[in-house]
Parts: structure tokens; C-alpha cells; sequence
């Protein structure tokens, strides 16, 4: 009971040691026993994420070598990894696994950015115009609610198998996110922050750029992560579609030949460019968020 | 009448304001206010809590109208935000995400100023309030009372010929509080705007103030002025203990005790209702 109180305590989420303020040697020495255990803890933590790794790719393995798991549907570990290290070194049958990844990030960047600053820009106008909000507000709510990914086969359709239909998916896929972070923020704007702003003389765009939008920004920000995300399924899923180059279409083409192991590695690629990207968004957002007090800026997340 | 109007800063004529209350109903938050300020007049407003301190700043400061009445502001009626005010609200106002510096320099700079003047005023006001080597800490870096002297530099550096503050210190504790007192004196000194100070506290009022308007409980009207003729310079700590404070402290605290006690009365009433 004791014990399972004493473990968020300690969690590695948790930014602060609580260091006492006097530093009496007890004190001090109490603070080292707290970080070590700490250290510790995250230790061990870490060895235990690579043991749970270890055994589910290890079964899955086990799994197909006694002939439990059929490898030609569900393809195996190592066949994976054998598949990324010839992509990496003979390369794939549409070029070079770099240029897939390059034309799959290009579109799901372009994607991301418009898409966010549409979304921006739109949620904060709509968050500052009663009218504008009333009047678009139905239409938004219809768009929102139709299963957007269907668009793709559109897009494919009207802008062909290049780079233009899969950003404009990204967009829609991203846009929707980022709108409606973007105008709760504005909504929720203290109104004491905005009256100050008025008395010290600012116009209505100054008030909005220096009061509103880094108040929304919290907001905008805490969308970026799953926004991403949805750019990089826009892009695969319009190569998927039809498309000359990209990760989606090497999925696709794995799909076609029966090579599960195709798949996942390529399930494997994408998951990576989606972490580093994460780590960038983070990046990001402490840098933007500095003038929160700590315990508030990042790290709150898992 | 209006030779009289034109000579004071601040005019209240016949002022009400109603509020629609969220089930729909009017709620009079205050009813034929007339008073004014003249100019490098101090001017505190004391009277129960929900009487309308706050409302009155609004409507001096042009955030909001009045429902009946002229306010007038330089002999001009107050419409959009009154040119030459500055505002220190009730609660915490200054933008988290600038910097001090910053803070105090964002007046100047929405109304055109380069950044480099600005920042150079900005820093000299630092100076003054006594936060000199804050420049680059965020308000959350801050203790409350420095907050408080960021506000009032940020007020301040525009040189309002009119200067609203809506208990500004009553966050603070006693000492605190009558330091920044001190210090809001000679600042004041310096640049003499009319102010009007709400404050609960009547003490504060008396220690600051030319004249000391006592408003009733809610729907705010005007109980009665009291003029405070202490000399200046004054000394806060120490101008309490005169016997000319505290003559008037009784006197005026018999006046507004008795609102005091309305005021209580009722939001007991209506917790039991
Ligand atoms: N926007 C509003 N809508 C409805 N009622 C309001 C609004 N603003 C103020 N009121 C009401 O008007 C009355 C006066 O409010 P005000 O904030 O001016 O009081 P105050 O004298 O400043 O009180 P305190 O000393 O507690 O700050 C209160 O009863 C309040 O409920
Ligand atoms: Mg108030």
C-alpha cells in the first residue's frame, strides 16, 4: 500500500528534485540519496522498456520459427530488419530508401506548415469576429464531422499522382487540429490581459499579435504533436493512392508483391520520422513556452 | 457650471450602469454618481465590497459605457479608450510571456516608439519603482509585490494625465503595502497625474489621498466626501499615528461602517436565502 503511494513520487515525469532550501550537510546528503535513486529508478525503467521489446519481438520471432505464426502473412522480426538493411544498401526498387523518405517528409511538411498556419490564422480570426464566427461555424462543423481521408481519392483524381495531391490531404488533415486549438485559445484569452493591452494604447492587430496569439499559443502548440502525425498520414495514405515515389507507395508495392516484412519495415521507417519529429515539436515548444513557470512547460506529457 | 466642468480632469454627471444578469434580469451596479477630480488631484474611493470601485474605473477608462450619464475626461465625453489613462486592475495584468523589460516598454511601443527609446524609458523606470536588474526575468520569476511595481512602471511610463488603480496593493501584505505606498507618493510627485485609488482599506485611503469619497452598498451612489487636508509630503509609516489621522479615520470610518454592514448583511442573506 505504502509502496504504491510511494512510486508517482518518484515518477521520471516529475521535473523538480524536491531539494530542501537550507543546505545543511544532512540536507545535501539527503538530496544525493533522492537524485541517486532517481537515477536509479529511470535505470531501471529503461532496461525493463528494452526487456518488454526484446520479449514481444523475441515470441513473435519464437512464434514463427515453431511454426505458430505464418510468416508469409504476418511476416517475422528479423525478416524486417533484413528487408531495412536492403533498402539501405542495394536500395529500393523506386531508388534509393533516402528519396522516399525525403519526398514522404517534403509532403508532409509542406502539409504541416500550411495547414497550420490556415489553421492559425483562421481559428484566431473567427475567435476575434462574433460574426464570422456565427456565420462559419455550421459549415466548419459539417467539415470537421465527414471523414476526411476519403478526400484523398479526390485530390489523386483532380491533382494527379505528384506532390501537390498529398499535401493538399495533409492540409486538410492537419487544419481541423490546429483550427479549433486555435480558437478556444482566443476564446479563452484573459480579458484583464486585453484591457491592459487597450489602455497602454495597443490597435486591435497589435492586441491580437502580442495578447492573443501567444495566449493561444498553449493551445495552438499542444496541437502540433497529433498534427504531425496526421500530416505524415495524409502524405503516405495519398501515396498509397497513387503516387511515383514515397514511403506510401514502397508500402504499397510490398503489398502488392505479398511481402508483409515490406510493410512493416516501412511501418518502421514512418514511426521514426514521426519520433524525430516529435522531439523537434517538444524542442519547440519549450523554447516558445520559456515564460511559463516550470512546473507547467513540457514534460507534463508522457 | 460648465467654466466648473471644464476645470476638472475627470467629470461624473448623473451616472448609472446596469448590468443584464445571466438569468436575464438587471442588476444596477451603480445609480446618479456625480463627482470629479482635479488636475494632480488623489482621489480615493473606498465603500463595500460589490458597490462598484471597479465598475466606476471602467467607465473613467472608456472599457465600458455608462447606461445613463456623461462621464467626461479632459472635457471631452469618453468614448473608445480614454487617451492619456492609465489603468493598474484588480488582478495581475501584466503579459506573462515579456519580460519585465518588456512589460514595462510595451506602452511606448504600441504607440510607435522605437524599441530602443522604449527600452531606454522602460529601463529608467525600472530604476524608479526599484527593479532595476529584473530587466530579463518573467513576471512568474517575480514576487507579488514586484509584479505590483511592474504595473505601475507599465502605467506609468506613458505619463497618463490620468492614473486609475483598482486596489492595486491589496494583495500585498501590511508592510509591503505601506512601503509601495511611500513609493507611489513620490512617484506621484513627480509626474502628478489625478488619480483615482479604490481600495478597501480606509487606512490606505486617508494616507494617500486629497479626498476620500465614500460610496453606499450596491447599487453604488456617493455616502459623502471627506477632504483630507494633511500636509504633504507625507510619510506613510508614520502619518497614522498623528492625531489628525486619526481623527479623521473615525470620522469616516463611522460613515462607511454602517455600509460596511448593509452590504454584509445582505450577501448573508442571501447565503441563507
Ligand atoms: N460584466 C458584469 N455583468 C454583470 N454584473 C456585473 C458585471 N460587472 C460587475 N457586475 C456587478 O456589479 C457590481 C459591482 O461590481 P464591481 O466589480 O464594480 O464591484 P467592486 O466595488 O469593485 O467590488 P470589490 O471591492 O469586491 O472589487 C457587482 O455586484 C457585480 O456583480
Ligand atoms: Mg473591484
Amino acid at each position: 500500500m505504502t509502496q504504491a503511494k510511494r512510486i508517482p513520487d518518484l515518477g521520471s515525469t516529475e521535473p523538480t528534485l524536491e531539494v530542501p532550501a537550507a543546505g545543511g550537510d544532512d540536507d545535501r546528503a539527503r538530496a544525493r540519496e533522492l537524485r541517486r535513486r532517481k537515477l536509479r529508478r529511470r535505470i531501471w525503467l529503461n532496461l525493463a522498456r528494452i526487456a518488454l521489446v526484446v520479449a514481444a519481438l523475441g515470441s513473435w520471432e519464437l512464434g514463427v520459427n515453431t511454426k505458430h505464426i505464418d510468416p508469409f502473412f504476418w511476416g517475422q522480426p528479423s525478416g524486417v530488419w533484413r528487408q531495412l538493411k536492403t533498402w539501405i544498401t542495394d536500395g529500393t526498387a523506386q531508388g534509393s530508401l533516402g528519396e522516399q523518405i525525403l519526398v514522404t517528409l517534403q509532403e508532409a511538411v509542406y502539409g504541416f506548415l500550411i495547414g497550420v498556419f490556415l489553421g492559425v490564422v483562421l481559428g484566431i480570426a473567427l475567435g476575434r469576429n462574433r460574426f464570422l464566427s456565427d456565420l462559419l461555424s455550421p459549415f466548419i462543423k459539417v467539415a470537421n464531422s465527414i471523414p476526411r481521408i476519403v478526400l484523398g481519392s479526390l485530390f489523386s483524381i483532380a491533382f494527379g499522382f505528384g506532390l501537390t495531391s498529398k499535401v493538399v490531404l495533409a492540409i486538410v488533415l492537419v487544419f481541423f487540429g490546429v483550427f479549433f486549438n486555435a480558437f478556444q485559445g482566443t476564446r479563452e484569452v484573459d480579458r484583464n490581459l486585453l484591457s491592459n493591452a487597450r489602455i497602454l494604447g495597443a490597435s486591435r492587430w497589435q492586441a491580437t499579435r502580442q495578447v492573443v496569439l501567444p495566449s493561444a499559443f498553449t493551445w495552438i502548440l499542444a496541437s502540433l504533436h497529433v498534427s504531425f502525425g496526421f500530416a505524415l498520414i495524409g502524405a503516405v495514405v495519398g501515396e498509397l493512392l497513387g503516387a511515383d515515389k514515397g514511403m506510401g507507395l514502397l508500402i504499397r508495392n510490398a503489398q502488392n508483391n505479398f511481402s508483409p516484412n515490406g510493410v512493416l519495415a516501412g511501418m518502421v521507417v514512418i514511426g521514426v520520422i514521426a519520433l524525430v519529429a516529435e522531439a523537434l515539436i517538444t524542442a519547440l515548444e519549450k523554447r516558445l513556452l520559456r515564460w511559463r513557470p516550470p512546473q507547467l512547460a513540457g514534460d507534463a506529457g508522457i | 457650471m460648465s467654466i466648473n466642468s471644464t476645470s476638472n480632469v475627470i467629470e461624473l454627471r448623473g451616472v448609472s450602469k446596469r448590468f443584464t444578469t445571466p438569468s436575464g434580469g438587471i442588476y444596477t451596479a451603480l445609480r446618479e454618481l456625480d463627482f470629479s477630480v482635479a488636475p494632480g488631484e488623489f482621489c480615493a474611493v473606498v465603500g463595500p465590497t460589490g458597490c462598484g470601485k471597479s465598475t466606476t474605473l471602467t467607465l473613467v477608462s472608456g472599457l465600458e459605457r455608462p447606461s445613463t450619464g456623461t462621464v467626461q475626461v479632459d472635457g471631452v465625453p469618453v468614448s473608445g479608450i480614454t487617451p492619456g489613462v492609465g489603468f493598474m486592475f484588480q488582478n495581475d495584468a501584466v503579459f506573462p510571456w515579456k519580460s519585465v523589460l518588456d512589460n514595462v516598454a510595451a506602452g511606448p511601443r504600441f504607440r510607435g516608439t522605437s524599441r530602443r527609446l522604449a527600452n531606454e524609458a522602460a529601463r529608467d523606470w525600472l530604476r524608479r519603482v526599484g527593479l532595476a536588474g529584473f530587466e530579463d526575468r518573467f513576471p512568474h520569476q517575480l514576487s507579488g509585490g514586484m509584479r505590483k511595481r511592474v504595473a505601475l512602471a507599465q502605467s506609468l511610463i506613458n505619463e497618463p494625465r490620468v492614473l486609475l488603480m483598482d486596489e492595486p496593493f491589496s494583495a500585498l501584505d501590511v508592510q509591503t503595502r505601506s512601503i509601495m505606498a511611500d513609493e507611489l507618493l513620490n512617484l506621484w510627485e513627480q509626474t502628478r497625474p489625478a488619480v483615482i485609488f479604490v481600495t478597501h482599506d480606509l487606512e490606505e485611503a486617508i494616507t494617500l489621498a486629497d479626498k476620500v469619497i465614500v460610496l453606499t452598498a450596491g447599487p453604488g451612489r456617493i455616502k459623502k466626501i471627506f477632504r483630507i487636508d494633511l500636509p504633504r509630503p507625507r510619510n506613510a509609516q508614520e502619518i497614522r499615528f498623528t492625531d489628525e489621522f486619526v481623527a479623521l479615520y473615525s470620522e469616516i470610518w463611522e460613515t462607511l461602517r454602517s455600509e460596511v454592514e448593509t452590504a454584509y448583511a445582505r450577501t448573508t442573506k442571501e447565503v441563507s436565502a
